[in-house]
């Protein structure tokens, strides 16, 4: 059977998961006349990001899926970015690396953890009175409080379980075969709200995903179940630090309502609103270090 | 800073507080490095540029295991780690 059958004889499957990516510049600046470009590169588990900041301003980004090699995807990442403004790597003056695979970043000056560069990227994004910040990543959460100046004071994750984080969210958009960014929406759209479903191990969820299908509930109601176990988990990470006025969330599950309002009734407070993209953060705050680096350094100068 | 490290599961929360504020500049002379029988501690350039102890990682994951036979069922009446780190900088959430 020669490829065009197989084309036609096998139907297209639709990747409900896929989250959209995104190339963002802003026209009003020009990097060309900034003193220092720096670049914040943060390599996720499931998605990576590149950010330019000039003069410590945002200039633009592109948020991207994550390949099966960090040093291409950080490339790539970078490459989308640099392509849309037409820079070239040597007109970058810092690179920092940050998440998951940042030490394979091929190119980066330093690598800095996500928990201290998503306290910065937030402190940027939210303001100054940015205290708890709840980074909803792809296979991890982590609750983190930071100062004023968007250092860490505290943190916490959880090293060992990747339950309730993206990826469990977008095993059940595969699941319900429903677009991911409809999921939030969809998950108020229900007669009563549902109690949680009893795990979000994304294995046990899955399988009592299904279970309540089989007994009647609507995909609406299995996702709310869903978003609000996703949002109560969070939430014990959460208090087991605290959670202080000036609540930020930051990751790919903060564009989801369907969490955030959940997470948001649970704590009884709400979280800060922002224009930049949440996913974003990381790799900010990794570029707001290269810049204060280099800041520093013309200083001493 | 408090840094946290482990993990939460079915059977409970297991996490190791380290106060980095207590930890730069150890009084102890850095005295949690030996006295932990496991030798789960390090120290590490934070991200601050401080020098501090932390937990390493594949430990951060096994810590109800590799810390069990410290805790009074193993025979003692205190955590070494925590005992050595006069600052106390040390702290088990269980």
């Amino acid at each position: 059977m020669n490829a065009e059958v197989i084309a036609e004889t096998v139907p297209e499957k639709k990747e409900f998961w896929r989250w959209q990516e995104n190339v963002w510049i802003d026209e009003t600046k020009d990097w060309k006349t900034a003193k220092i470009v720096t670049c914040g590169i943060d390599v996720g588990s499931v998605s990576s990001q590149a950010v330019l900041v000039v003069d410590g301003e945002l200039y633009g980004f592109n948020s991207m899926r994550t390949g099966n090699n960090s040093p291409d995807s950080a490339t790539n990442a970078l490459a989308g970015v640099m392509e849309k403004c037409g820079m070239k790597l040597e007109d970058i003056h810092y690179v920092v690396g940050t998440g998951y695979g940042r030490v394979n970043v091929p190119f980066a000056h330093k690598a800095i953890t996500e928990i201290a560069c998503h306290a910065r990227g937030a402190n940027y994004m939210g303001g100054n009175g940015v205290r708890t910040i709840l980074d909803m990543g792809g296979q991890d959460c982590k609750a983190i409080h930071c100062d004023e100046k968007g250092k860490v004071t505290n943190f916490l994750m959880n090293d060992k379980c990747a339950a309730g984080t993206g990826r469990g969210m977008e095993v059940i958009s595969d699941l319900m075969q429903i677009p991911i960014a409809e999921l939030g929406p969809r998950s108020f759209d229900v007669d009563v709200e549902p109690s949680a479903v009893s795990s979000v191990c994304v294995v046990f969820a899955k399988s009592e995903a299904l279970g309540l299908l089989k007994a009647g509930y609507t995909k609406n109601k299995v996702i709310a179940a869903y978003c609000q176990a996703m949002a109560e988990r969070v939430v014990s990470l959460l208090e087991r630090i605290g959670v202080e006025e000036g609540f930020f969330i930051t990751g790919g599950i903060a564009k989801n309502p369907g969490v955030v309002k959940r997470i948001e009734k649970i704590l009884g407070i709400k979280a800060m609103e922002t224009k930049v993209d949440s996913q974003i953060a990381g790799a900010l705050g990794a570029a707001l270090f290269g810049y204060t680096l280099m800041s520093k350094k013309a200083a001493a100068a | 800073m408090i840094a946290n490290y482990g993990y939460k599961d079915g059977s409970g929360e297991y996490y190791i507080s380290i106060d980095t504020d207590k930890c730069i500049g150890c009084a102890a002379e850095r005295a949690c490095l030996t006295a932990c029988p496991k030798q789960m501690f390090e120290i590490i350039t934070d991200d601050y540029d401080d020098e501090v102890a932390w937990v390493k990682k594949p430990n951060c994951r096994t810590l109800s295991y590799d810390c069990g036979d410290c805790k009074p069922s193993g025979g003692y009446t205190s955590l070494p780690c925590i005992a050595a780190c006069t600052p106390g900088a040390i702290k088990h959430s269980w």
